[in-house]
């Protein structure tokens, strides 16, 4: 695992944990779709749980408000295990935990406040105090105008937003979101995902949301796990896995949006020999913040040329992956960089050689 | 057309509104509450039951099976119950309801199965209740196609209470049968076709104006 996960941990013990998972096993019929999951979630945070379709993360998520029963294992939600709970024991229960879902799910014969007032007519609420809450919620989420509307009339940000209004107006303890961008265009995912970020902050809610797009957790969970063929294959603070992705499966979801050797140059590299030796060097956190490259050409002058890359910055770390090709000329050089290199912090893997540059 | 013709005509006009308006009414209320059980008691329904559900599938399928002319005359030991007399218009009403319920509960059954399972989840996850559920999702949700059901049963029933005639029910089948098709009135016959034709057109048009009402989808 992560070296950098076990850091976190200890700076988290202590703090509340509102949900924790330990060894929840769910299978349908002869395939696990969940095998072995622990799990925590503390108060105030945002986990993204990552994975591909079929992983297992759409039955993690449902196991914890009890839509999906599991196998095995203990599910704590706020301290009390919900496994083996009827039904009926988990209403109450279900009452803590709101849930947006990837089709929004608003019934589409209920007003937008009416759908925001559910989940508290489901709690004996009156109705003048319902629509009171519903009003104060639609002005959270920006939808106030929105009110006696019907949800087909609404695009679909706006169906998240009275979503997330629904969801949050049983001041839930925790949110649980199901794809929630998943059907959206890139410009409302960030506007929703910006407003559960904001929402996290205002009201610290605990979100736990599973995803499978990458940039849904770099923008705005704290921590990510990675499920894989219903098993969690890496967790860590976000900024840190995306510094240092382990496991295969992190490394191909992270494809996408972390700087990749381009394909021409990947494609004609020569596993032995080549006039140019290409390198990745990869840094985050404090390793990335100083004069690393003004360094080397000091200390190594004509060393190495910038082939690729960048500087990301992820829960206000940089996070930095960047290519090098170092000339093979002089035979002890690529040797002198990557020690240079390491002493300094990064991380650095030779890729191969590159043998049709001039 | 004589003016005791026209009288004959207005009075099957209203037997046949009778009969349709009652046992449609009792086919809803009946049938509705079936349709809901079949589609619960189902599987993946929110109180699934096997046995019931087969046992209410299996009952719907019998009643449905049966030529409604052969069920008029199998009930009137049960119409003579409840309503005193097997013979009239209050007697069709009994076998017309008992007919339409199954038929009706089976329409019923399509539009609530229809219901998106999210929705379902949704309510469920808010902390709701089967009978929430039912009451906030299910039957608000599948209303359009539960009234445009509804509708279908009322035009099938005006239909079927031309074979009422046979327990002397009268209503404007039996009068088309009797003076049009016996007697070879082909006014009278014409009449009453008309008169079913607008009866029908008028229903189904109620109905879809009810559905696209409703329907805020």
């Amino acid at each position: 695992m992560n070296s950098f996960v076990s850091a976190s941990t200890i700076a988290g013990e202590g703090l509340e944990e509102v949900v924790s998972l330990a060894n929840v096993k769910r299978r349908f019929g002869a395939t696990p779709a969940l095998d072995g999951v622990s799990l925590t979630v503390r108060k105030g945070e945002i986990l993204g749980i990552i994975g591909r379709s079929g992983a297992g993360k759409s039955t993690l998520i449902r196991c914890l408000n009890g839509l999906e029963q599991a196998d095995s294992g203990e599910i704590h939600i706020e301290g009390r295990n919900i496994t083996g709970l009827t039904e009926k024991e988990l209403q109450p229960l279900r009452r803590r935990i709101g849930m947006i879902f990837q089709h929004f799910n608003l019934l589409s014969a209920k007003t937008v406040e009416e759908n925001v007032a559910l989940p508290l007519k489901i709690e004996g609420l009156g109705k003048a105090e319902r629509l009171k809450r519903a009003a104060e919620l639609l002005d959270l989420v920006g939808l106030s105008d929105k009110a006696k509307a019907y949800p087909s009339s609404l695009s679909g940000g706006q169906k998240q937003r009275v979503g997330i209004a629904r969801a949050l107006s049983a001041r839930p303890a925790l949110l649980l979101s199901d794809e929630a961008t998943s059907a959206l265009d890139p410009e409302t995912t960030r506007s929703i995902l910006a407003l559960l970020k904001d929402i996290n902050r205002k009201l610290g809610l605990t979100i736990l949301l599973i995803t499978h797009e990458m940039e849904v957790v770099r923008s705005v969970a704290d921590r990510v796990a990675v499920i894989d063929a219903g098993r969690i294959v890496e967790e860590g603070p976000v900024w840190s896995v995306f510094a240092d992705p382990r496991a295969a499966i992190t490394q191909s979801l992270l494809g996408g949006i972390r700087p990749q050797l381009p394909e021409y140059i990947s494609a004609r590299l020569s596993p032995i020999s080549g006039p140019e030796q290409i390198l990745s060097v990869d840094m985050a956190g404090p390793a990335a913040q100083g004069a690393l490259f003004a360094d080397l050409s000091q200390a190594l002058p004509h060393s190495f040329r910038l082939v690729h890359g960048g500087i990301d910055h992820i829960q206000d770390q940089p996070v930095a992956r960047f290519f090098i090709a170092v000339p093979t000329r002089d035979s002890t050089l690529p040797e002198k960089v990557q020690q240079f290199l390491k002493a300094r912090g990064a991380r650095v893997e030779v890729l191969g050689y590159d043998a049709d540059h001039a | 057309m004589t003016p005791i013709m026209l009288e004959l005509l207005f009075r099957s006009l209203w037997e046949t509104i009778l009969m349709t308006a009652a046992s449609g009414i009792i086919s809803l209320v009946a049938g509705l509450p079936l349709g809901l059980a079949l589609v619960v008691t189902g599987r993946g329904g929110i109180a699934e039951k096997p046995w019931l559900n087969s046992l209410l599938g299996a009952l719907v399928n019998g009643f449905r099976s049966v030529p409604f002319i052969i069920l008029l005359v199998a009930l009137i030991p049960l119409t003579r119950l409840i309503v005193g007399t097997a013979l009239g218009t209050w007697a069709a009403i009994v076998p017309l309801a008992i007919a339409a319920t199954p038929y009706y509960a089976r329409i019923a059954e399509v539009s609530l199965r229809e219901v998106d399972r999210g929705l379902i989840d949704a309510v469920r996850a808010m902390g709701g209740n089967r009978w929430t559920i039912i009451r906030e999702v299910l039957v608000p949700e599948a209303l359009p196609g539960i009234v445009a059901g509804f509708t279908v049963t009322l035009v099938t029933l005006i239909g079927a209470s031309a074979m009422a005639g046979a327990i002397g029910a009268g209503g404007l089948g039996d009068l088309a049968i009797r003076y049009g098709y016996q007697r070879f009135e082909t006014t009278v016959m014409i009449a009453v076709v008309i008169v079913l034709i607008i009866l029908v057109c008028g229903i189904q048009w109620f109905g879809d104006r009810l559905v696209a009402k409703l329907d805020r989808r």
